[in-house]
Formats: structure tokens, C-alpha cells, sequence
């Protein structure tokens, strides 16, 4: 318990509705809204686990997947992407960049709290 | 009864005989042996065939009713064959060097190898031949009849059909027999021939039997004989200047064009120097033939009860004297005049039918089947057999229909003028190159229609095929176009009006036609080929080579077919010739070979010329670079054509490439519209469905919680609607299915509502808007609400994006290119350049993303511009954002 969790995400809304339900299930929530210096955070606060939007200002999700991936330090780090685009070649290009696993906007609260359990605990 | 059944007998005999003639030549002619066969004699007795039946009986018959007359139908052929045997000899020339076969295939090998021209030909030919070989049939059947009912044997009607049936049968049979026995390339059958030149022997042997009777038997000596002569009508005839000349014409012509004449003169041919045995020999012939036929007539007028048929005096004459030998061989002569023309006639006719109707016909239902030659001989060979047949039923259905009779009296005349209509093509073709294949066609279509018409129609009687008042008024009441007096020229003998018109117009149309016309390429060659016969086949086509340089021939060669085809045939022809080197000896053989090789490439005429410049022992003729000329005409037109269909394909190719880019382009703006529509729709549903989770699970939530996130869900709802709203708008935009509301209004109206409609909400009113009324005062009339939801969209967007602390909007009005513009420009940091040029496309919304928005606005705002026939584009250089809207002129002007 008290795990970090690192949600990067541009729309204010889902980042408040994620925030609230992770930290009512116990976990530490920080946010970061674009999608440039995304990397640097991620680097820099090391989270346990990081939640992932595709469509970032700056940078695209699978950009930013791809660095981290390429990176020792968060090459084995769990990462959970969220895309609203439903389609299969967007599952296809997140499984290619590396993603632990990829959820579909929009989702239910239930199902991405039981991933965020599972990605860190196993 | 007696003799009858002698009779009987016979002339059955006489059919064996001439069954084992025609047989034993044939075996000759197969075994080589039969050098006689191949004499001028036979050729001169086979041209007799001219004197038929109706030379042989009615000539008597003309000579009792019009005295010296007769003897037209004789000068005219012997004219021919005396005077114009130069004509004759190109004719045969030009039969052997071009494999002619029929009268038709001449004119249509001419003509360009017209098939139409052949059919035209073939269908005149025996439309003309068939009352001819009905007069034949009937000639048979009726002297028959004579010899029976001197014997007090009355034949029925009956009998008399089935005994010209029977005729008609036998010499069908006899015609298929011995025509086709073989299928000749060079059509010529010695079995048809013989038996010909024997029943000329036969006819002239009987008539002259028959005069020297009347003569010395009956008249009691020359001198007696003249004198009756001078004292009967005949004596007193009176020689019709017109009517002579036509006749001589006439017979002339028609002694030349007459299918059965062509057959025996040209296609039976044997050798060209026969001609110069046959043009004293032939008229000696007719001079026999024609000698006692005045003495017959005045005997037989004398001897013979008045009213009798003086057609018949060869055969009555002593029959009355009882002299039943001699009748017996006069019937016989008769017999064999009508029989050798039918057989030769059918012979020629069913040439015709089958080379140029039914074979064509049976080669165009045989899809490729046709490739194997034995199939096809046996066709021919049926179609023959079946053409003949056809012919000979087609003269004995004549006879049966035309009852016999007066009608076929007149027919021999009327024949010879409707086959005199070939003469002006005929001789055009061999001596002027100018004739064309229209021009012939319009000659002889022109000739065959006044003949039809004034001649042949008239000749069934009027009433008959011709009523009286036509002949008389002409049709429909045109008395210029009588039929026997056209022009209103009248006074004329039917006939030599006939004779004179058809020919005349047939003459003339045929030249106007053929001067007016181009002829084609292949005309043109064929007609150079007939009209220079001689210089084209008196040097053989065998070249002598032996000045030939083998190389230049090698170069040459290497040139149009290819370097190794050409050193692969040279070395072959080497080796064949026993060289040891790779160059073969020039030899006469090898240069046709070669020749041949060469104009698969590039023509006959090509090759024909260029190994005649190396070989120099024939010089090129100005025909021959004609030809060549024509040739390489006819390759860049094919060549052309070639190219113009392969910059056709590949047109068509670029088109469908074309095609093909722009539905993939469609296709993945389609894929990449749905994946933005989809992002767009799932990011507020996401919200909602988290939060409307969130209320619904969570039981330890605040009131202000509760209240936020309801909030949220109802914004979020909200927008999902516009995003909707804004699709569907633009989709209707995109489809042009837009109906647009024309109104008119103040553009300061539009803009106050504008402004108004945008300025909503949180900070509406830290927006500062600069605007000049005097400006606005202007009237518009285009779709207002359109308009205006553009103005809204633009002012939202400065208040949306403006990063300006104070941010403010200025609005200009002004005209720029004779359009109305409206500039919208805000004092923000602008659109950077690379984003200017995408702004305009669906979803691209720019930089952070400060405001909630689909990204939709500029597209509708571009559509409906696009609608309203101006438009919006980013105005760069101003300082902040600038947009500038265009409306066109008349959407001003029409307020004023």
C-alpha cells in the first residue's frame, strides 16, 4: 500500500476521476498533463507504476513508451496505456512500444483499479 | 415408233460416247500422255460452245423472219477474235498470272479483291445465264417433240417436262462428273473440254450435212439455190445500219464477257499462243456454221407448209423429205449445241456460286475450323458438286415456269445484253489504272438496272411484269423515263435503245465514278498488275543472279530481317547448295527464297524491288516504288494505329492509377476521420462513465463532490452534443446537400449578433472588441445565419486561443480585389507558421490544449464560405491570430 502511481494525461476530468478513484483505493497519485517533458517526470519521480494516454500534446504515448522502454532504469516498469482510439492497429502499436497493458476510453473504474492491483503486484 | 425408239437409242449411244471421251482425257491428261489434248484445235472447237442451240436451230429460224441479220451474232465474235485478239491475249495473261478462275473473280481481283463486286457479278451472271440454259432445255425437249410427232407420236406436257428434267439430270451429272472430278489450281478440265470439241465437231459436221442435203439434194445445185434465194423475201432484206451495229457490238461483247466463253477462253487455257491458232480458226468455224443456214431457211420455206416453225427447218427439212439418218444427225447436233453449253455454263456458274457466295459464307461460320486443308477441299468440292446442280435446276425451273414458248425466243438476246453490261469494267479494268472499285460497282449497277428495266422486264410482254400504260407513258407518268424510250427519244428498235442506253450510262458512270474516287492501295496494285501485265509476267519471276554480290544481298538482308535470321538462312542455302563457305551462290532459286523471306517483313512489292536493284538485271519500274510506296503507306498507318492504341492503354493505365491514389486517399482520410471522430466521442464519454461510477459506488462523497462531479458528467454531455452537432453540420456541408437560406441584412446586424452569440460565459467580457460601424453600414444578401455561425465560430476562437492578458479583437471591414473581406484579428501570439497550413482540416486543434473544442470550427467555417462562393483563410503578418472572411461581389452589391 501506498504505492506511487504516475497518471499522464491531458484531459483535466479523467485525470480528476482517476486521481479520486486510486486514491480512495489507497494509492499515491502525481499527474503530469503534457506530453514533451513526460520522460523527465517519469524519470525523475520513478513511480511504481505509470498510466499512459496516447494522445499528448508534444509527444504521442508510444513515443514516450518507446524512450522509457529504451531506458535501463524504467525499462521493466509497468505501464498501463489509455487510448480513446478503439481500433485494433492502436492495440497492435501500443503492444509494439512495450505497454504492460492497454485499456480502451472509456472505461470502468473497476477494471482499470484491478490492473493498477495486478500490474504491481506481479 | 420405230425410229423414235432409234432415236432413243442413239442418242444414248452418243451420251456413252461422250461419257468415254470425256473420261479418256481426263485419264490422258492425268497419265501426261495427252499431248493432243493440249493442241489449238481442241482449243478453237472448245470456243464453240458460242454457237448453241439457238445458233445451231435458230438461226435458220432469224434468217427466214429477218433475212442476212443472223449473221451478226457471228461477225461480231469474229471481229473479237481478228481484231482484238491483243485484248484476248492480256485477258488470258492476265487469267494465268493471277489464277482467275470465273468472269467474277477477274473483275473482283481487280477491283481490289472486292468479294461484294464478285457476289454483284456472280448474281447478274446467272440471272442473265439462266433463261439461256432454259432455252437449251427447251430446244432439247421441242425437237425432240418435232422428231415424235413426224412419227404421229404426239408428246404430252408431262412428257416433255420429265424429258427436260432427265436432260437437265444428265448433264448435272455429267458436269459434276468431269468438273469436278479434282480440284485443279488452275481449273482446268480436259475431260469437259474434249467432249466440247468433240460436240463441236458433231454440230458442224450435222449442219453442214444437212446444207449440203438442201443444196445439192434438194435445190438441185448452187446456182439453182441462188436463184431461189433471189427470188424468195430473204433476198430482199434490208440491212437496218443501227440495228447491225449494235448487234455486231453485242455479240462481240457478249462473246467476251459471257461466263461459259471465259471458262473455255481463259480458265481452260492451255498456252497463249493457242489464241493465234483460234483467231483464224474460230471465224473459219463460225463461216462453216453460218454458210448454209440461208439455202435451210429458203428451202425450208419453199418445201414446207406455210405457218411452219422455221427454227426448226434443219431438222424438219429432212425429216419431210424422209431422210431420217440425216435428221437423226441434225437432232444430234442440236443436242450436242444445247448440251455443251449447259455443261460449260453450269461449269463457270457454279465456279462463281461456290468461290464467291457459298464458299465465303461457310468459312465465315467455320470459326477457325478451316485451318485444315482437306476439310476445305472436300467443302469446295460439295459446294461445286451442290452449285451445279443448283444452276442446271435453276435453267430447267425457268423452262417449267416460263412454259416454254414465245418467252424464250427473244431470251438469247436479251442474255447477251444483260452479260455485255460487264464489257466497260471488263475492259476498263486491263487498260486503265484510273478504274476503281466504286466505279465499277456504280457502272455496272447503273448498266444492270436500265438492261433490267428496259430490256428484260419488257421482254416477259407487256402486261406481264410491265404494264401497257407503263410502256407506253412511262412509270407514273413519266414520260421521259419509257421504258423503251428514254428521254423521250423514240422511234428506236427496243433493243439498240437498250443496248445504246445501258451501255452508255454504264460506260460513263463507271468513268465519272472511278475519276471521282481514290482508289485504295491494293486497287491501285492490282490495277497496275493487270494493266501492265505483260511487263509485270514477261520476265519471270525467277531473278538470274548472277551478277548479284552475295554480300550486298547479306547486308541487305541483315538490315530488315535481323542480323542472325538473315547469317542463319544464308548459311542454310550454303549448305543446301553444297558451299563450303557461308555464302551461297546468287542463284535464281535461292534469290526467290530469299525474296520471299524478305517480304514477310516488308511486302512483296518491297522485297521484289529491293532484290531487283541489287541483282540489276531488272530495273524498278515507277509501278513498283508505287507499290512500294503503297506498302509503306499501309505499314505507318498500321504502325500508327499500333501507337495510338498503346498511348491509349497507357492513358487509360495513368487514369485508373489516378483513380486507384485518389480512393486509397479517400480511403485512409475516411480510416483516419473515423479514428479522430472516435477519440473525440470516447474522451467526454470517458469522464462521464468514470464519474457517473464514481457517484454510484462511492458511498463517503461530499456534498461539493457530488455536485462537482454531476457538473462534470452535464459538461461533459454537453459537448458530446456540440461534437454531434458539429458532424452532422459538417457532413451536410461536405455533401453539398446544404440548402441555403437567402435573406438580406446589415452586416453590422450580423456581427452584433455575432459578437453577442460568442461572447458567452466565463470572461466574456475581458474580451475587448474593436469594430468600426461606419464600416459595417453595408447591406448583404447571402445566407445570413450562415454567415453569421462563421463570424461566431472566428470570435470564439480569438476569445478560446488569445494568450493575450489583454486580449482584444479587432474587426475590419474593407474591400479587397473587388470582393467584400472581413478581417478578424486579435492581439495573441498568433499561429505559428507550421501550423497555419493545417488549421483548416477536421480535429487539428493547435497548441495546448487551453479549451475544450472538437477541432471542427474552421472546417465548418471553410465549408460554408466554400457554400457562399468566398472564403476564409489565416491572414498571416498581423501581430496575433488574423482571419480574414471574403465574400464575393454580388453578395454586397445586390443590397445597394
Amino acid at each position: 500500500m501506498g504505492k506511487n502511481v504516475l497518471v499522464i494525461e491531458d484531459e483535466p476530468n479523467i485525470i480528476e476521476a482517476i486521481s479520486f478513484i486510486l486514491s480512495r483505493d489507497g494509492w499515491s497519485v502525481a499527474t503530469h498533463s503534457n506530453g514533451h517533458d513526460a520522460v523527465g517526470v517519469v524519470q525523475k519521480a520513478m513511480p511504481d507504476l505509470v498510466i499512459l494516454d496516447v494522445m499528448l500534446p508534444g509527444k504521442t504515448g508510444y513515443d514516450i513508451l518507446r524512450e522509457l522502454r529504451s531506458e535501463d532504469a524504467t525499462h521493466g516498469l509497468p505501464v498501463l496505456m489509455l487510448t480513446a482510439k478503439g481500433q485494433v492497429k492502436d492495440r497492435e502499436m501500443a503492444e509494439r512500444a512495450g505497454a504492460s497493458r492497454f485499456m480502451t476510453k472509456p472505461f470502468s473504474n473497476a477494471e482499470v483499479l484491478d490492473a493498477v492491483r495486478e500490474l504491481v503486484a506481479g | 415408233m420405230g425410229t423414235l425408239n432409234i432415236l432413243v437409242g442413239v442418242c444414248l449411244i452418243y451420251v456413252a460416247f461422250l461419257f468415254l471421251v470425256a473420261f479418256a482425257a481426263e485419264r490422258a491428261a492425268l497419265e501426261g500422255k495427252g499431248a493432243w489434248l493440249r493442241s489449238p484445235i481442241i482449243y478453237t472447237l472448245s470456243l464453240s460452245i458460242y454457237c448453241t442451240a439457238w445458233t445451231f436451230y435458230g438461226a435458220v429460224g432469224y434468217a427466214a423472219r429477218s433475212g442476212l441479220e443472223y449473221l451478226t451474232i457471228y461477225i461480231g465474235p469474229s471481229l473479237v477474235m481478228i481484231g482484238w485478239w491483243w485484248l484476248l491475249r492480256k485477258l488470258v495473261r492476265i487469267g494465268r498470272s493471277q489464277r482467275i478462275t470465273s468472269i467474277a473473280d477477274l473483275i473482283s481481283s481487280r477491283y481490289g479483291k472486292s468479294n461484294l463486286l464478285a457476289v454483284g457479278v456472280t448474281v447478274l451472271a446467272v440471272i442473265g445465264t439462266t433463261p439461256y440454259i432454259a432455252l437449251q432445255l427447251q430446244s432439247v425437249t421441242v425437237s425432240f417433240d418435232v422428231f415424235s410427232s413426224a412419227y404421229g407420236a404426239e408428246l404430252t406436257d408431262s412428257a416433255q417436262g420429265s424429258n427436260a428434267l432427265l436432260v437437265a439430270a444428265g448433264l448435272a451429272l455429267f458436269t459434276i462428273i468431269f468438273g469436278t472430278r479434282n480440284l485443279d489450281v488452275n481449273e482446268r478440265h480436259h475431260g469437259v473440254v474434249m467432249a466440247v470439241a468433240v460436240e463441236a465437231i458433231v454440230k458442224l459436221l450435222a449442219l453442214t450435212a444437212v446444207g449440203i442435203f438442201v443444196v445439192w439434194g434438194l435445190a438441185g445445185g448452187v446456182g439453182d439455190t441462188l436463184a431461189r434465194i433471189d427470188a424468195s423475201e430473204i433476198g430482199q432484206w434490208q440491212m437496218r445500219g443501227d440495228r447491225w451495229g449494235t448487234l455486231i457490238f453485242l455479240s462481240g461483247a457478249a462473246f467476251l464477257c459471257l461466263p461459259r466463253m471465259f471458262q473455255v477462253m481463259v480458265v481452260e487455257n492451255e498456252d497463249e499462243d493457242h489464241l493465234r491458232t483460234a483467231s483464224w480458226a474460230f471465224p473459219a468455224y463460225l463461216m462453216v456454221m453460218s454458210l448454209f443456214v440461208v439455202p435451210i431457211a429458203v428451202v425450208g420455206l419453199d418445201l414446207l407448209p406455210a405457218g411452219s416453225n422455221p427454227d426448226f427447218f434443219v431438222l424438219t427439212v429432212p425429216l419431210a423429205t424422209g431422210n431420217d439418218a440425216l435428221a437423226m444427225l441434225s437432232f444430234l447436233g442440236g443436242f450436242s449445241s444445247a448440251t455443251s453449253m449447259v455443261i460449260v455454263a453450269a461449269l463457270a456458274l457454279s465456279t462463281m456460286v461456290s468461290n464467291h457466295i457459298v464458299m465465303p459464307i461457310w468459312l465465315s461460320t467455320q470459326s477457325g475450323g478451316a485451318s485444315v486443308s482437306g476439310d476445305v477441299r472436300h467443302v469446295v468440292l460439295l459446294s461445286r458438286r451442290i452449285s451445279i446442280a443448283a444452276v442446271v435446276f435453276l435453267g430447267y425451273l425457268y423452262f417449267r415456269l416460263s412454259g416454254g414458248g414465245t418467252a424464250l425466243a427473244s431470251i438469247g438476246l436479251v442474255s447477251f445484253a444483260g452479260v455485255a453490261q460487264f464489257l466497260p469494267v471488263l475492259v476498263g479494268g486491263i487498260f486503265w489504272r484510273g478504274a476503281t472499285r466504286t466505279g465499277a460497282f456504280v457502272g455496272l449497277s447503273v448498266g444492270f438496272v436500265i438492261w433490267a428495266y428496259t430490256l428484260l422486264l419488257p421482254s416477259f410482254g407487256a402486261g406481264s411484269l410491265v404494264s401497257q400504260t407503263m410502256l407506253e407513258n412511262g412509270p407514273l407518268g413519266l414520260g421521259w423515263l419509257r421504258p423503251q424510250a428514254f428521254f423521250g427519244i423514240s422511234g428506236m428498235d427496243p433493243l439498240v435503245h437498250a443496248i445504246f442506253w445501258s451501255i452508255l450510262l454504264n460506260t460513263m458512270s463507271f468513268f465519272i465514278a472511278s475519276l471521282v474516287g481514290f482508289p485504295s492501295p491494293l486497287e491501285r496494285l492490282q490495277g497496275a498488275q493487270f494493266v501492265n501485265v505483260f511487263e509485270h509476267s514477261s520476265t519471270p519471276q525467277s531473278w538470274g543472279g548472277s551478277l548479284a554480290q552475295t554480300e550486298d544481298l547479306m547486308v541487305m538482308a541483315q538490315r530488315i530481317i535481323g542480323a542472325r535470321e538473315a547469317q542463319n538462312l544464308f548459311e542454310r542455302e550454303a549448305k543446301r547448295q553444297g558451299m563450303s563457305g557461308l555464302l551461297p551462290e546468287p542463284s535464281p532459286d535461292f534469290l526467290q527464297r530469299l525474296e520471299r523471306e524478305l517480304a514477310g517483313s516488308v511486302g512483296a512489292a518491297t522485297a521484289h524491288a529491293m532484290i531487283g536493284q541489287i541483282v540489276g538485271g531488272a530495273s524498278v519500274s515507277v509501278e513498283d516504288l508505287m507499290a512500294v510506296a503503297d506498302e509503306t503507306a499501309q505499314m505507318m498507318e498500321y504502325s500508327s494505329k499500333l501507337e495510338a492504341k498503346s498511348e491509349e492503354q497507357a492513358r487509360t493505365a495513368r487514369q485508373l492509377r489516378q483513380a486507384n491514389e485518389k480512393l486509397t486517399l479517400i480511403s485512409e482520410q475516411k480510416d483516419s476521420f473515423l479514428s479522430q471522430v472516435s477519440h473525440e466521442l470516447r474522451t467526454p464519454m470517458t469522464s462521464i462513465r468514470a464519474f457517473s461510477e464514481i457517484l454510484r459506488d462511492s458511498d463517503r462523497l461530499t456534498e461539493t463532490e457530488k455536485t462537482k462531479y454531476s457538473s462534470i458528467i452535464h459538461d461533459e454531455a454537453l459537448r458530446l452534443t456540440r461534437l454531434l452537432d458539429d458532424l452532422l453540420d459538417l457532413s451536410v456541408l461536405e455533401s453539398g446537400r446544404v440548402n441555403l437560406n437567402m435573406q438580406s441584412g446589415s452586416l453590422k446586424g450580423i456581427l452584433d449578433h455575432a459578437v453577442a452569440s460568442a461572447l458567452t460565459g466565463a470572461g466574456a467580457d475581458k474580451m475587448q472588441v474593436v469594430r468600426d460601424n461606419q464600416q459595417e453600414d453595408l447591406m448583404l444578401n447571402t445566407d445570413l445565419d450562415r454567415l453569421s455561425q462563421v463570424f461566431i465560430n472566428l470570435i470564439g476562437n480569438a476569445q478560446k486561443y488569445c494568450d493575450s492578458t489583454t486580449p482584444k479583437l479587432r474587426i475590419d471591414v474593407g474591400r479587397a480585389n473587388a470582393a467584400l473581406v472581413v478581417d478578424f484579428i486579435d492581439n495573441g501570439s498568433g499561429i505559428p507558421k507550421t501550423e497555419q497550413a493545417v488549421i483548416f482540416e477536421k480535429f487539428s486543434r493547435t497548441g495546448v490544449q487551453k479549451v475544450k473544442g472538437a477541432g471542427l470550427g474552421l472546417a465548418i467555417c471553410r465549408e460554408i464560405m466554400t457554400r457562399l462562393e468566398g472564403s476564409v483563410e489565416y491572414l498571416p503578418g498581423q501581430g496575433g491570430a488574423a482571419f480574414r472572411v471574403t465574400l464575393p461581389e454580388q453578395v454586397a452589391m445586390a443590397a445597394q
